[in-house]
């Protein structure tokens, strides 16, 4: 669509930026003012210049966080994508089946993260869930709360559960969008299943497949109420990822120093990411066109 | 004769494996995802004993106490309402300001455009515990702090600019001559933004106010962070219920089973829109 430039466009945008620049400026100005100070207590701060950031970038625990992180994100990327490709590719295609399957997929999706989480610590209990019972009765030795494996299993699997869908919704979205004539085609070359899946059906995907990657690796990078509600961090610091461990050095320990130069690196990662993401959805909207 | 007979037949057994393969996915993968939501449900319809007590696949003595003690008991069913107060507050306010700002972005060009949209982007993607601490020390320092008001305020950090991308993506189908044929017959800005945009564009507002919705409903984080008595959300309710006596898992249960069915009841009007929603109107 041709845009015609009008400066005077600035004043719908006005209450937008007052607004998040009340929540997201303000605020983000206070972590970095607290990122270059140290304090007594009282109140009283004084300069202390980088000697929090050298503090974490040489901390054993933010690297610690920042491995199970990058660990977490990896392992639910590499079962939800293909899980969710493949999902769409089962999806009946239309009528009343294919609303209905969406429907229920959606279900999980709109679930408050914490009452996730309290489904699968009651699912995975050994004395009264399903789950834990079931595996306990198989003789499988399951304890999210002591084992760490089992822990991680447990949040892995129920972040599988929660957003699957979602990759799952995209790409059949990305499915439903190439015409019948692709098919047909196919069809009279006689391409095998594999084929019409390589060439036809992932490359159209790709853009879809892409922001739900890029989706998924941000939500999953932030995560912290489900793992917390199902473990705590725990056993030890086994699934403490980087926001409870932020949220531990922050609210829990008060150490607003060390908090607030971790809260800045971290910000600056997403930051990063969310280029990323922009980029490519400038790219698809321009191919959109 | 024997040909017409058997074409069909061996089409059939050609065709049916794969049906068959497909339907048999998508069965598993329903029960694995509503498996542990239909244990929550059963347990929410169990007595303590019985969940404690025996391991039943589904309720023996059917009870509705569990949700009777949560819609009598004020300290939990004040914890809805409070709940569903900060997410409509939040959902008006966002829909509010996003939807001039969308149009904006949509029809022009005007300086730090990109930038502007750029910086709403990562806005969304914040991690909500960065903010938990600064916001704590801003709202307690203006005096909103345990305000439904707060809370409202503090998801408007994600849900602003949700709204204004999702917006964005559904206004920028609607042609742009609509707009000139309105100005031309002599319709002023608002006159014609309410009266003849606003209609065009409402699948788009349902949509954006859904998601608004949903994501200030599960979020916990900062909800909790900003609230303690007369403002504090259901979610935080439950986890300090948990973390107290660890006991009342019926009670609990009925908790969870309760706060499911805002999403559930509207999911069927949204449900052609939750991969647009999620993908920020962008499919």
């Amino acid at each position: 669509m041709n845009k015609t430039v009008n400066h005077k466009a600035w004043f719908l945008v006005l209450p937008v930026l007052v607004l998040v620049a009340f929540s997201a400026v303000i605020p983000l100005m206070t972590v970095v003012n607290y990122s270059v100070q140290d304090t007594f207590g009282n109140n009283q701060f004084f300069w202390a210049g980088l000697e929090w950031f050298d503090e974490m970038l040489h901390s054993d625990r933010m690297w610690n966080a920042l491995g199970r992180q990058l660990m977490f994100s990896g392992i639910i990327l590499a079962i939800e994508v293909p899980l969710g490709i493949f999902v769409a590719l089962n999806m009946p295609k239309s009528g009343f089946w294919a609303s209905f399957c969406l429907v229920l997929m959606s279900l999980p999706l709109l679930i408050p993260w914490n009452v996730v989480g309290t489904i699968w610590q009651v699912f995975g209990r050994v004395d009264i869930g399903l789950l834990g019972r079931t595996l306990e009765s198989l003789g499988i030795d399951y304890n999210y709360t002591q084992s760490t494996l089992a822990a991680w299993i447990t949040i892995v699997v129920m972040d599988v559960w929660h957003w699957t869908s979602l990759v799952a919704l995209l790409a059949y979205a990305g499915l439903k969008s190439i015409p019948d004539a692709y098919y047909q085609a196919a069809k009279i070359d006689q391409a095998s299943r594999w084929k019409v899946f390589r060439y036809i059906e992932l490359p159209k995907m790709a853009g879809v497949l892409m922001i739900a990657i890029l989706l998924r690796f941000m939500d999953s990078f932030m995560i912290y109420t489900e793992p917390f509600v199902v473990t705590g961090g725990g056993p030890g610091n086994a699934t403490t990822l980087l926001s409870i461990d932020l949220v531990k050095m922050a609210l829990g320990q008060f150490d607003l120093g060390p908090a607030a130069a971790f809260s800045i690196m971290y910000f600056l990662v997403i930051l990063l990411i969310s280029w990323v993401f922009y980029t490519v959805m400038t790219n698809l909207d321009k191919k959109g066109m | 004769m024997t040909d017409t007979t058997l074409a069909p037949a061996t089409r059939r057994s050609r065709s049916l494996p794969r049906i068959n393969t497909s339907v048999i996915v998508m069965t598993l993968y329903l029960l694995f995802l509503l498996l542990p939501i239909y244990w929550l449900l059963n347990m929410s319809l169990k007595t303590n004993t019985e969940i404690l007590g025996s391991f039943t696949l589904w309720p023996r003595n059917l009870t509705f106490a569990n949700y009777a003690t949560i819609l009598t008991d004020p300290s939990w069913y004040s914890g809805y309402i409070n709940s569903l107060i900060y997410v409509v507050m939040n959902t008006v306010i966002s829909l509010t300001v996003a939807l001039p700002a969308a149009y904006a972005f949509s029809r022009y060009h005007f300086m730090g455009d990109k930038h502007l949209f750029f910086w709403l982007l990562t806005n969304r993607m914040a991690p909500p515990a960065v903010f938990a601490l600064p916001f704590f020390q801003l709202y307690s320092s203006i005096g909103l702090f345990d305000t439904h008001i707060a809370v409202a305020l503090a998801h408007c950090l994600f849900n602003v600019p949700l709204a204004v991308w999702i917006l964005e993506g559904f206004m920028r189908g609607v042609p742009k001559e609509i707009d000139e044929t309105a100005y031309i017959d002599g319709y002023s800005f608002g006159g014609f933004f309410v009266k003849i945009f606003m209609p065009l564009i409402s699948s788009g507002i349902g949509v954006a106010a859904f998601f608004c919705f949903m994501f200030s409903w599960v979020e916990l984080l900062l909800s909790r962070t900003l609230t303690t008595v007369d403002a504090k959300p259901i979610a935080a309710t439950m986890t300090r219920t948990v973390s107290a006596s660890g006991l009342d898992w019926g009670v609990l249960a009925a908790a969870g089973v309760l706060t499911i069915i805002p999403g559930a009841l509207v999911i069927w009007f949204v449900r052609n829109y939750i991969a647009k929603g999620f993908a920020l109107g962008r499919v």
